[in-house]
């Protein structure tokens, strides 16, 4: 299929815009009142003069999100590395790391809740445990997946585990990092609305989810919409950004990114 | 600069309980160029990683130089049947990173690294990744990085197998030039007579399982060899010599059959 860069940049904008101007269309033709389906000009307009709250709310799930994908990054590759190096250590520790990421986070919230004081460092830990576990299984994937016979090679030159790991093992892994990490990247921006919900917080220090509970009480549908919007704007700037990361990356050399538009 | 080779009554049995060779003894002379030939599954390839030091024999001895093959002094390289190269580095870095491991700054492992490929033909390709290369300019940096660091012993196992049959002779060709400039200690496992004749002065001919050696014989034709040779008669008949030894090795792994 012959696909040039202009259409695979104007149509998916076009489709959304599309879709924006019918949900507009059908809203106003079929006068269906706000409370239930706010027209998507209604919905800016609700988010411009709720502006102050809602930006607050944002940076502070943003700060979450963010927060927690580094330390899902440094936690995940540190983890993993130390697994590549020793396998007793994977044996023992790999049975916990599964066991946090099978337990739904909205059990767990509820006692990091209690246990933990700050709420932010709580929202932190859910969204990190959520968030990590990709980024662990991944990188192990990939340090394990050298070429054996580069492997070979570096032995018969006499390479150091030093050398081996940075000509070698960490290339060979950032790949799947980076798959990980796409995944990871949605994932505690879910992490981090999802602890808040059951943390219903309230107060300065709160985010998103906390605008959409409160609007939801107070049944502000198009206040509602207007929280989400910026959550969902939220992913997809993780998702534009990780694929960037991607690029830059793996650019010239993998099949993933050089046969692309 | 060239290293004996010795293997002295070698067993190799893996941990999965196969046996791959049975008590071989092979003894290569400095600077000799040789073949190993024979069907798959007749032990050619782990001949070469024992002299590598890669696997270590079950029984007897592996020398190079005198010295045990896993604590050699010498330098060795070896070529795999696929290029083998880090798609994520340059073709320069590629053939670089034997002297980076051995500690060569990376502007003078570089350097080296151009002249390289330049004896390969590659100069204008060092900025290339793997990824936009032929199969043949592929296993042509492998060779460069082979050489790069002007090894005693220089092991290749089938390198040349999956590529087209003019670019074959076209690197068997080059390959016999560079080997007579650097005079390593060449063993090249391979499937092909032609190529075996061709190339060495010495083919050990393999056979059975556990592999064995069965012939070993010597090519007595003049360097440079050059494609015309291929068609004279005395080309021919070492390659009927060769065929024949071929044949009987697998005679006689059939008749071992339980």
């Amino acid at each position: 299929m012959i696909t040039t860069r202009r259409v695979a940049t104007v149509v998916p904008w076009a489709a959304g815009l599309a879709a924006l101007l019918a949900w507009e269309a059908v809203v106003r033709l079929r006068g269906i009142p706000a409370y239930i389906l706010p027209a998507p000009s209604l919905v800016v307009t609700t988010l411009w003069s709720n502006l102050d709250s809602l930006l607050a709310s944002w940076l502070y799930t943003i700060k979450i999100t963010f927060g927690a994908l580094f330390l899902a990054l440094a936690g995940g590759v540190a983890l993993a590395a130390a697994f590549a190096l020793s396998r007793t250590l994977e044996l023992a520790l790999y049975p916990f790391a599964i066991a946090l990421q099978v337990t739904p986070i909205v059990a767990i919230a509820p006692l990091i809740l209690i246990y933990v004081d700050s709420t932010t460092a709580a929202l932190l830990i859910c969204a990190f445990i959520v968030a990590f576990f990709p980024v662990l299984s991944n990188t192990l994937i990939g340090l394990r997946s050298a070429d054996p016979n580069l492997q070979d090679l570096l032995t018969l030159y006499g390479a150091t585990r030093w050398q081996r790991l940075r000509w070698l093992l960490a290339p060979s892994a950032l790949p799947y990092l980076i798959a990980g990490l796409k995944i990871s990247g949605g994932l505690a921006l879910i992490g981090a609305v999802v602890a808040e919900f059951t943390a219903g917080a309230a107060g300065r220090e709160t985010g998103l989810a906390s605008r959409i509970l409160e609007a939801s009480f107070r049944t502000q549908i198009p206040k509602m919409y207007a929280a989400l919007t910026l959550v969902a704007l939220t992913g997809i700037v993780i998702y534009w950004a990780s694929n960037a990361l991607s690029r830059l990356l793996l650019g010239r050399w993998h099949p993933v990114e050089r046969d692309r538009l | 600069m060239s290293a004996k080779i010795e293997l002295a009554e070698v067993d190799k049995r893996f941990a999965n309980g196969v046996e791959a060779l049975q008590s071989i003894s092979i003894a290569i002379a400095a600077g000799q160029f040789v073949s190993l030939l024979g069907p798959s599954g007749s032990g050619k390839s782990t001949v070469l990683r024992l002299i590598a030091g890669l696997e270590a024999p079950t029984g007897g001895r592996v020398r190079i130089d005198g010295a045990p093959a896993d604590q050699r002094t010498q330098a060795m390289s070896y070529v795999f049947q696929e290029a083998t190269l880090m798609p994520w580095a340059s073709v320069l870095d590629n053939v670089a990173l034997p002297l980076r491991i051995q500690g060569s700054a990376r502007r003078t492992a570089r350097q080296t690294a151009e002249r390289a490929l330049a004896a390969l033909g590659l100069a204008d390709r060092a900025n290339a990744f793997p990824g936009e290369l032929s199969g043949g300019m592929k296993m042509r940096t492998s060779i460069a990085r082979a050489l790069v660091t002007r090894p005693a012993v220089l092991l290749l196992d089938e390198p040349f197998a999956a590529l087209d049959e003019i670019t074959r002779q076209r690197l068997n060709d080059e390959l016999l030039t560079l080997w007579s400039e650097q005079a390593p200690t060449a063993v090249f496992v391979t499937h092909s007579v032609f190529e075996a004749v061709y190339l060495s002065q010495r083919v050990l001919v393999m056979g059975g399982q556990p592999g064995r050696l069965i012939a070993d014989l010597s090519v007595e034709l003049a360097y440079p060899r050059a494609p015309a040779m291929r068609l004279q008669p005395s080309f021919m008949q070492h390659c009927q010599r060769v065929t024949e030894a071929l044949e009987r090795g697998q005679a006689c792994a059939q008749a071992n059959r339980p």
